[in-house]
């Protein structure tokens, strides 16, 4: 089929790219230590803080570090469909018989699987010999994980897809793509667990697209979230999911009219 | 011209032009976009905020953090962003010597009369990463209103001090991560291990962190005197290796030291770069 | 004003340049070899000359102007521009120096073209009267005068070449090194940039030395012409020598009337190619053609008949199979001259 084809193109060009994986496991693992030994200072006093104990916000850390690169800031990613727009290129794609949305879905999610083997695995590795984490035992609960990394992937596809198609109005997007990741940065749990947000902030911010990120999967790992609560996640990282890839529809197909009545 | 060979002085002076000239260009260039300019700006500014307000909510919950207190912890990443900030918004272009050596245009760079160094730093020249300075220079000045300390001249001076030499020494870092690229063009995320990386350890006090992390950023990269040792001092704060009182007063010397050795790596890898070709 | 005026302007002695290229050999082994780029290049270019260098893409063309310019240090030789050693001396020979490299542009993409100038201005310290003379006469040959406040984004491949040869020029340069300064150009500017070259040559004495593929600019412009392969310096002179050194070959194309079997029995030619009633027949480069159309119009019924010169690239590739099966292909469609 197409478009495992399309997945299957994108995790191999990701495979090539050694030397910028290396340096960014580099990055990825520095972080990693800087975070857990400040959260350990936080938890050492609070050692129930957002309900998490001092092993499961040590893995929570290591889990945001092992999916940055995957879902957060998904190094590369649209960056080529923005540049495409940008160049007037597109125009082309959206005569072609694949349906723009879902090439790029299947692109994205390419380049998700290479990076969760090449920059996820060593950074949970290297925690969890550095640090006591409270990694499952239970190969239900990462069957479950990958679930919900997955579905936390699609939601920042259909998000950085919006943004992408933005090109179509704005001269240069990249100004609101930045503003994006940023908000993907702090309200995914990437700075701090948005359980340990104060109060309304909490409730608010796991209500947004950017929790199914980081926050959900996390909560999946360190088993903070288990049956009716994991379902509940679930479930709520399907339905932003379902809810922005229609809107990108949408948004797509304004924009195909506008190339078509503006010739390209 | 009368340029006598070898001669230092026309060198700097062709250096201190181009780099000049070439990031008024590129300031010129940014306001051809308007619209982006202006949410690159303001992003970048949030960006560094977002980092503040991280710590802020941590003391939500807790009154201290490693035994110190938000005026303290904010004074520390004050200190730690403005250095960082001051680094990247001057050379943190030479990040760009990668991709610059893929695309062959850093021979065009070869062919101008100004030293490539200083091109490159100025190569994205971009006023929108004034966003981190402002951001560290605002929680450093609210943090000083809020300290417990007796502002003697001393003190006063040592901020400013500390500020230059830790930028110079972030600046080093900037210079040795952009050299090692003649040899592995797409690494160029590595050496955001050490600033941004840096700059996030520096933000804590040390006493968070494990013996062996601190001895490694005081011995070994010593990004430690950018700010934990000289704002210890000025803390009034032991700091935990137990090293003698004077070593406060050390970072001038490190920063001279770490921008020679940055110097011969760049002059190492650039001698790599023409001898080998790309 | 240089302490090498009295001497040739560039000086070869042996240049060499090696590389050692590493290869990926299995999963992870890999191997180290050489690659002589350059070896062992003797040549000089007095004041005043314009000069073709040729030869085939990976031939060492752009690896010899990137040590002439200081941009590669040579593994060995002794090499000098005007007086310095380009390696060494790179900044100052800098101020010395035009380069344009074809298709690479130094202008200000988002800034008006005048922009750019003003920044060579600066950057290369020249003196106000000085700049405004040379801008003014580069913009007046080359057309630029409406195009100095648009910007670079907007021009044409053909305004951009020209905008860059002002760039090159406008600290007023001993030499000027061209790389391909008319591949993908119209036939406009290609006839304006040879003839601004020629002025720049002839008028102002700056020494010129160009790569190119096309033979035109060649024939247009170079008195003498060089052609490196493999590294090596393998002929330094006129068009005509080359045409001769390469024991080269022209082709007679012939139209009769009607298809026939290939003509034979004419001396001195032979039918190397038949489509339907066309012919292509070749003959030694430095003969007429005159007595050969005049034996195949004597017993074929010809229609019309035209001569092919060979191009550079057959050219080239004679020499290096001199006295083997090369023959001319029949390229480019050159002036047929009688």
């Amino acid at each position: 089929m197409l478009y495992v084809a399309v997945a299957a193109g994108a995790f191999r060009r990701y495979a090539t790219y050694r030397a910028a994986t290396a340096a960014g496991l580099a990055t990825n693992t520095v972080f990693g230590f800087l975070l857990a030994y400040a959260y350990l200072a936080l938890w050492q006093q609070r050692p129930h803080l957002g309900g998490y104990g001092p092993a499961q916000a040590l893995t929570f850390v290591w889990t945001g570090q092992a999916l940055l690169a995957v879902a957060l800031i998904a190094v590369g990613g649209v960056d080529e469909l923005q540049e495409r727009i940008r160049s007037g290129d597109i125009a082309v794609d959206l005569h072609r018989p694949a349906d723009l949305q879902l090439w790029w879905l299947a692109a994205d999610l390419g380049r998700a699987a290479l990076q969760l083997i090449g920059r996820g695995i060593v950074p949970l590795a290297v925690g969890a010999l550095a640090f006591p984490l409270a990694l499952p035992a239970d190969p239900a609960t990462w069957g479950w994980f990958l679930l919900s990394a997955l579905l936390g992937v699609v939601v920042s596809f259909a998000l950085r897809y919006l943004v992408a198609l933005s090109g179509f109005w704005l001269l240069d997007s990249s100004g609101l793509a930045l503003i994006s990741a940023l908000a993907g940065m702090f309200f995914s749990g990437m700075v701090l667990p948005l359980r340990v947000f104060p109060g309304g902030l909490a409730d608010l911010a796991q209500l947004l697209p950017w929790a199914a990120l980081l926050q959900v999967p996390a909560d999946v790992l360190t088993g903070a979230r288990t049956g009716t609560g994991l379902l509940r996640g679930l479930l709520f990282q399907a339905a932003w999911a379902a809810a922005l890839l229609a809107l990108g529809r949408l948004v797509q197909a304004a924009a195909t009219r506008k190339v078509v009545v503006h010739g390209g | 011209m009368a340029d006598r060979p070898g001669g230092r002085l026309p060198v700097l002076r062709d250096a201190l032009t181009g780099y000049a000239l070439l990031a008024w260009m590129q300031v010129r260039s940014a306001l051809a976009y308007r619209t982006s300019f202006v949410l690159m700006a303001l992003g970048n500014f949030a960006a560094s905020g977002l980092d503040f307000a991280a710590i802020a909510l941590m003391f939500a919950h807790v009154r201290a953090l490693g035994g110190y207190a938000l005026p303290e912890v904010a004074f520390l990443y004050g200190t730690g962003s403005l250095a960082l900030g001051l680094a990247d918004l001057l050379v943190g272009s030479l990040e760009r010597l990668g991709a610059r050596i893929r695309d062959g245009t850093l021979d065009t760079l070869l062919l101008r009369p100004a030293p490539v160094w200083a091109q490159l730093a100025a190569d994205r020249f971009a006023l929108r990463r004034l966003g981190r300075v402002v951001q560290g220079l605002l929680v450093l000045v609210w943090s000083t209103g809020h300290l417990d300390v007796d502002w003697t001249p001393g003190r006063v001076l040592m901020v400013p001090l500390m500020t230059v030499c830790g930028a110079v020494i972030f600046g080093a870092v900037f210079t040795a991560g952009a050299a090692f690229q003649f040899w592995a063009q797409d690494a160029a995320e590595l050496q955001n291990a050490l600033t941004y990386g840096g700059n996030a350890l520096l933000r804590y006090p040390p006493t968070v962190f494990a013996r062996d992390l601190v001895r490694s950023v005081t011995f070994i990269v010593p990004l430690a005197f950018v700010n934990w040792l000289p704002a210890l001092w000025l803390l009034g704060r032991p700091y935990p290796l137990g090293l003698p009182g004077w070593t406060a007063f050390l970072s001038p010397a490190v920063a001279a030291l770490m921008g020679a050795g940055a110097a011969l790596a760049w002059r190492h890898g650039l001698r790599a770069y023409r001898s080998t070709g790309s | 004003m240089s302490a090498g005026s009295a001497g040739p302007l560039i000086e070869l002695d042996g240049v060499e340049k090696v590389f050692t290229v590493r290869r990926r050999a299995g999963r992870l082994r890999r191997t180290r070899h050489e690659v002589r780029a350059v070896d062992g290049l003797t040549f000089q270019v007095p004041r005043g000359e314009m000069v073709g260098y040729l030869g085939p893409n990976g031939a060492g063309k752009s690896t010899t102007l990137k040590m002439l310019t200081g941009i590669l240090v040579p593994s060995g030789g002794r090499l000098r521009v005007a007086g310095l050693d380009p390696a060494r001396d790179r900044l100052r020979l800098a101020r010395r120096i035009g380069v344009v490299l074809g298709q690479r542009t130094t202008l200000w993409w988002d800034l008006p073209l005048a922009d750019s100038y003003d920044l060579v201005r600066r950057m290369y310290r020249i003196p106000p009267a000085v700049f405004r003379a040379n801008l003014a006469r580069c913009t007046e040959l080359l057309g630029l005068g409406p195009l100095l406040d648009v910007p670079v984004r907007q021009l044409s491949l053909g305004q951009r070449m020209r905008g860059d040869l002002t760039a090159a020029l406008l600290h007023d340069p001993e030499v000027l090194y061209l790389d391909e300064p008319t591949i993908g150009l119209d036939v406009v500017s290609k006839a304006t940039v040879r003839t601004f070259l020629r002025e720049l040559n002839t008028e102002r004495g700056t020494t010129v030395v160009l790569t190119t593929h096309d033979l035109t600019d060649i024939e247009q412009l170079c008195r003498r012409v060089m052609v490196i392969d493999h590294g090596r310096l393998v002929f330094d002179g006129d068009l005509a020598g080359l045409r001769a050194a390469a024991d080269g070959e022209r082709t007679l194309v012939v139209d009769l009337a009607r298809q026939l079997p290939p003509i034979d029995g004419v001396p001195g030619a032979r039918t190397v190619r038949v489509e339907g009633p066309r012919q292509w027949l070749a003959f030694p480069a430095g003969h007429s053609a005159a007595p050969l159309v005049a034996a195949i119009a004597a017993r074929y019924p010809l229609v019309d008949l035209s001569v092919r010169e060979p191009d550079i690239e057959a050219l080239v590739a004679d020499l290096y199979a001199r006295g083997g099966a090369a023959r001319p292909q029949p390229g480019d469609e050159a002036p047929a001259s009688p």
